[in-house]
């Protein structure tokens, strides 16, 4: 696409592109060292990554400032005006995920006690894995307005939602099986759904990833796994 | 595509595009050696303002003039195509342009009122069509048109007062008031708030918004911004073309031709 004639327009509309990349790698980094926190008990790390949320809202305030500012200056239209519109919903959602890794390290913070299996653990550190591979595919396309990457973070989400929901039932189990372990498998089913709201929001950042380039909303209906919504023990007795 | 992405929705119609008040088609017009507008093709809905825009040079303007035959004017221009007013040619040798010109009435870029009383501006258009049997018939289509004009309550104490007296803003809606007095169909506006500061143009943009109730409103701009918020529809013209017309809305969001998303961003070379 040839420049704007007015240069210190494209200079402001990569600004903003460049604020919401730095925004995502900070948010990237909360969900990697959130999740280690909680598998190796490490308080520091997880007092650490919730010091380091302020720079993530920091910046969504900086992004929303300079994108109020280009509106007013530059009356963006077409294109621009959906550059600028995404890059405020995009920083939205990146603010969404810190909250959700600083609320896992608060957690890790107040978790007492033995987990009930490791596989509950491996089940978090692998559903994060496939969140922080959907962040940076929808990311990455964020950065290159590549449509196909951004159609398959939006299909791609079903995974995630499955393993939660076996998590899920796995949790209750164990509850059910040993009340005492129900403080701690509590605190392990919020931080399984606090994954799972990341992966929602990467989903999306590939919604408005489609409307900056389409111009037009994807309104079909997205494949879904969650059905946490369901998932019970049968009562005993 | 595939179906499960599918997601079209479907646009509301803005305005009635069924049956539309003026219907171009193939017009080309020449002045000279020059070709300035090519096969242009387009319909103009009744009761909604459609806004022209484009570079300058690129026919918006050549096209609006076409409208109401000011075009026979300038020796050297020669129109083919044709263009019809609710069905009827315009370019119909037995048509009486003074008739059509009071059909279609015009504003344009720099207000230019008579040099006469502001009453004398609104009423001589009447009185030479023939208008108003008497004083009090014409007393009240002046004071209906500067009232529709939105301009009666800042000059009713000053109708004997010339025209030019009056600001660049108020000349322009007395201008307007001067088209309406006659009772035209159409108004064509070229780039009618070009010399007003935001204010006037403002009042002249809400007078619009009033005004296509009743007719039919074509507007020739250079502010983009301005087409966005006064026009339902849009057309972009480039180099004599006639490039994308459509909803403005779908213009100033996702327009489809890359020439038209340039000039609307800012692009163009």
């Amino acid at each position: 696409m040839p420049d704007h004639i007015a240069k210190a327009f494209d200079a402001d509309l990569e600004e903003l592109t460049r604020m919401v990349a730095e925004m995502g790698g900070l948010a990237e980094r909360a969900i990697a060292d959130s999740v280690d926190a909680l598998a190796s008990r490490d308080t520091g790390l997880a007092s650490t990554v919730i010091q380091r949320d302020e720079a993530i809202d920091d910046l969504q305030r900086d992004i929303e400032e300079k994108a109020i500012l280009t509106i007013a200056r530059r009356q963006p239209m077409a294109i621009d005006l959906r550059e600028v519109i995404g890059a405020l919903r995009v920083c939205n959602d990146l603010e969404r995920i810190g909250d959700l890794a600083k609320n896992i390290a608060k957690r890790v913070v107040d978790i007492t006690g033995d987990l009930p299996s490791p596989t509950i653990i491996r089940g978090l550190e692998h559903m994060s894995e496939l969140v922080l591979a959907q962040l940076k595919q929808v990311l990455d396309s964020y950065a290159t307005r590549n449509l196909s990457n951004a159609l398959a973070v939006w299909k791609g989400d079903e995974e995630i939602d499955s393993l939660c929901t076996s998590l899920f039932r796995e949790l209750l189990t164990y509850m059910a099986e040993d009340p005492s372990s129900i403080s701690l498998c509590i605190h392990l089913m919020f931080s399984a759904k606090n994954i799972e709201r990341m992966g929602d929001h990467a989903t999306n950042i590939a919604e408005t990833v489609h409307y900056m380039v389409e111009g037009r909303p994807l309104t079909a209906e997205r494949p879904k796994g969650d059905t946490t919504t369901f998932a019970t023990v049968p009562a005993r007795g | 595509m595939d179906a499960l992405v599918q997601t079209s929705r479907p646009q509301q119609p803005v305005v009635d595009m069924s049956k539309p008040k003026v219907t171009a088609r193939d017009v080309n017009v020449y002045y000279g050696e020059k070709h300035a507008l090519k096969n242009v093709s387009i319909d103009i809905p009744e009761n909604a303002v459609t806004a022209f825009i484009g570079p300058s040079g690129c026919g918006k303007s050549t096209f609006l003039r076409c409208i109401n035959r000011m075009n026979d004017t300038i020796a050297t221009a020669r129109v083919t195509g044709k263009i019809e007013i609710d069905g009827n040619d315009i370019y119909d040798r037995s048509l009486d342009v003074v008739q059509l010109r009071a059909r279609v009435g015009m504003v344009f870029q720099k207000p230019n009122p008579f040099p006469k009383s502001v009453y004398e501006n609104v009423a001589y258009g009447p009185r030479i069509h023939g208008l108003g049997r008497n004083k009090a018939d014409l007393d009240e289509i002046v004071i209906t048109s500067l009232k529709r004009a939105g301009l009666f309550e800042e000059v009713k104490d000053r109708l004997q007062d010339s025209g030019t007296s009056l600001s660049g803003g108020q000349q322009q809606r007395l201008c307007i008031a001067r088209a309406i007095a006659v009772g035209p169909e159409v108004i064509l506006m070229d780039e009618p708030c070009s010399a007003l500061d935001p204010i006037a143009t403002a009042k002249i943009e809400e007078l619009m918004d009033e005004l296509r109730e009743n007719f039919t409103i074509v507007i020739v701009t250079h502010s983009m911004q301005q087409a966005a918020r006064v026009s339902q529809r849009t057309a972009f013209f480039h180099l004599g073309n006639l490039v994308e017309q459509g909803t403005t809305e779908k213009i100033f969001t996702t327009p489809e031709d890359r020439r038209t998303q340039d000039y609307i961003t800012g692009r163009f070379g």
